[in-house]
């Protein structure tokens, strides 16, 4: 295992390689250009494929075509252009084929600006293209997380044939930190890519293999539907996952995601200093969102949910806690962080100090 | 006794759903001709537009993806990466291809993609119903443009070969018509020398193939015949409009 020192939008080039990942499409947008430059320059020392896309709309599709055939292909973009990404997005989940998406957020709406920000929650977890589907969506919160959830979410991706996305912001993706690389000689499950019958290769030595999304006979699309429902729920029973800081005997608690989750631990070291009971729950899968440590919160009396944006998952948090508990909100949005002493006073007024 | 005519094997043995008259069934054939006459059917792939041809998996019987509309040359795109050996095409009408596909179909000719277009131009959508194209004539009467398209307004017929002509990974480039036999010997000729140059890895090829929309022309399958020749043909002249050398 070799430990480098990297910036995050680079560790995602890197964890993809790592990951078998031979085909990246993609299109400049800031802050996320060092992965496709990134890409550029590593992809033909492996024999993977890079190509600069016309459009987001192309490259989404790019990867539909690819991922059809069965390989690893990655495509990266910000708000925008994950805008942009909507409607293949929408055919990938619909035709079940594995990829990876990654979304390093800025400000919005709109053109917004070039600023981090966590503000793309919703268009993540709840949709953004059209129909009924899910994505399952990956929240780093440090450069090493970065790479080890990119490797992840290829593996996540084709074992259960869906898209995958990172969500990270433009502070994750522009900083640097040492990264301990996978080793590339160990038997990786990661790196391993499954059988895959159902691609599409040329039928040779086999009956015709389809990738379509027209399903004109109502009954036909219900039955899809409910199968991709099933997919979604045993996906939500096998991956929730969620990083718990200090909470055994809170009273009170922190819930951010990302970059926000860092900042907010600071918070919860500083008052608990002061003698306040306070955790931290860190989201991990942000979709499925891990609502089983929210349950069973009996000495609880009030939650804290810090985002980059003016709102977003303390709505899956209000869901998770059935209203049991009460569900506050800080936020800072335009590409401004929210700061720990802030998050500190938050705290004192809910602890009532 | 020697067989002058057989069954088309990449072609599935089943009804088509197009209306009578119209040139989808022949260019479904041809294509499907040519594959076998390559003996390709094994390691081709096939990318199906949105419109009327938006059910080809059910016709050829190889690989096929249907693709967002107008995005099925990004998708070949991602597939020939993918499958560098494999015959990919796709397969779109004039909507998919220069309205909302106009984008990834310029730029996959641009980067001499190693994919062929198989282009049905019959001036109109015909699954929406009949509205104009970005093909549709001059005074061309469509459910968008009842008193006849007026160009002051709705523009001009784009003419997608000579537009494409001017880029050096376009390597061949045709328009032939399906309305009689001795086009449709020339439309097959055609394809199989764009599918030549691709498995030959000369670059982008494309062949406009101009085709009849009776039910949407509201004629009859002869009448529309005799309307594509003495309309189509003078905006969208028959011929090869670029083969490179080394094209066959």
């Amino acid at each position: 295992m070799s430990r480098v020192l990297m910036k995050g939008n680079d560790a995602i080039g890197a964890g993809a390689i790592a990951a078998n990942c031979r085909y990246y499409y993609g299109y400049p947008i800031t802050p996320q250009n060092e992965i496709g430059e990134y890409m550029s320059s590593e992809m033909p020392k492996v024999g993977g494929v890079f190509i600069q896309a016309e459009s987001e709309v192309a490259a989404i599709n790019m990867v539909y075509g690819t991922s059809a055939t069965g390989a690893r292909v990655m495509t990266s973009s910000s708000g925008p252009g994950i805008s942009l990404k909507m409607e293949g997005i929408s055919y990938i989940a619909a035709a079940e084929l594995p990829c990876v998406i990654v979304n390093i957020m800025r400000g919005g709406p709109g053109l917004g600006n070039i600023a981090p920000s966590q503000s793309d929650y919703f268009q993540a977890t709840k949709g953004g293209g059209h129909g009924d589907y899910r994505l399952i969506v990956l929240a780093p919160s440090s450069v090493q997380e970065i790479y080890d959830f990119t490797r992840q979410a290829f593996y996540l991706a084709d074992k259960y044939r869906i898209p995958a996305i990172i969500l990270g912001d433009g502070f994750l993706g522009q900083m640097m930190e040492v990264v301990e690389l996978a080793d590339s000689a160990k038997d990786d499950e990661y790196a391993r890519i499954p059988e895959k019958p159902w691609a599409i290769t040329g039928c040779k030595g086999r009956e015709k293999n389809i990738v379509n999304t027209l399903l004109i006979e109502p009954d036909t699309l219900e039955k899809h539907n409910w199968k991709l429902k099933d997919k979604y729920q045993q996906i939500a029973e096998n991956e929730k996952r969620a990083d718990l800081y200090r909470v055994d005997d809170a009273e009170i608690l922190v819930a951010a995601f990302g970059i926000s989750a860092r900042i907010s631990k600071e918070a919860v070291d500083m008052a608990r200093d002061e003698g306040i009971k306070v955790g931290l729950i860190r989201p991990i899968t942000l979709w499925p969102f891990p609502d089983h440590v929210f349950k069973n919160l009996d000495s609880v009396k009030g939650i804290l949910t810090v985002e980059m944006n003016t709102g977003q998952m303390i709505e899956d948090v209000r869901l998770s806690v059935e209203g049991k508990i009460p569900v506050e909100f800080y936020g800072r949005t335009g590409g401004n962080l929210p700061d720990s002493t802030a998050i500190f006073e938050e705290i004192k007024r809910m602890g009532g100090m | 006794m020697s067989t002058v005519l057989k069954k088309t094997r990449s072609l599935e043995d089943t009804k088509l759903h197009y209306c009578p008259g119209c040139s989808h069934g022949i260019v479904h054939r041809l294509v499907c001709e040519v594959i076998d006459e390559m003996e390709m059917r094994e390691q081709t792939v096939g990318i199906a537009p949105v419109g009327c041809s938006v059910f080809l998996d059910a016709y050829f019987d190889f690989d096929i993806i249907q693709a967002a509309h107008g995005r099925a040359p990004a998708v070949a795109t991602g597939v020939k990466r993918a499958l560098p050996e494999n015959l990919v095409f796709t397969y779109q009408g004039d909507g998919d291809l220069a309205s909302i596909g106009m984008s990834e179909m310029v730029h996959a000719a641009a980067r001499g993609e190693r994919i062929t277009i198989i282009f049905i131009n019959n001036t109109n959508y015909g699954m929406t119903g009949g509205q104009m194209a970005p093909t549709t004539l001059e005074q061309q009467v469509t459910t968008t443009t009842p008193a006849g398209r007026d160009t002051r307004l709705a523009g001009f017929p784009i003419q997608v070969p000579e537009l494409l002509s001017s880029l050096p990974g376009a390597v061949y480039l045709s328009r032939v018509s399906a309305h009689n036999p001795k086009n449709i010997n020339k439309a097959k000729k055609s394809i199989r020398k764009a599918f030549q140059a691709q498995m030959d890895g000369l670059g982008f090829s494309l062949v406009e193939i101009l085709s009849t929309c009776p039910t949407n022309w509201r004629m009859n399958p002869v009448q529309s015949i005799q309307w594509l020749e003495e309309n189509m043909m003078e905006i969208y002249p028959l011929g090869e409009l670029k083969s490179v050398e080394g094209v066959s």
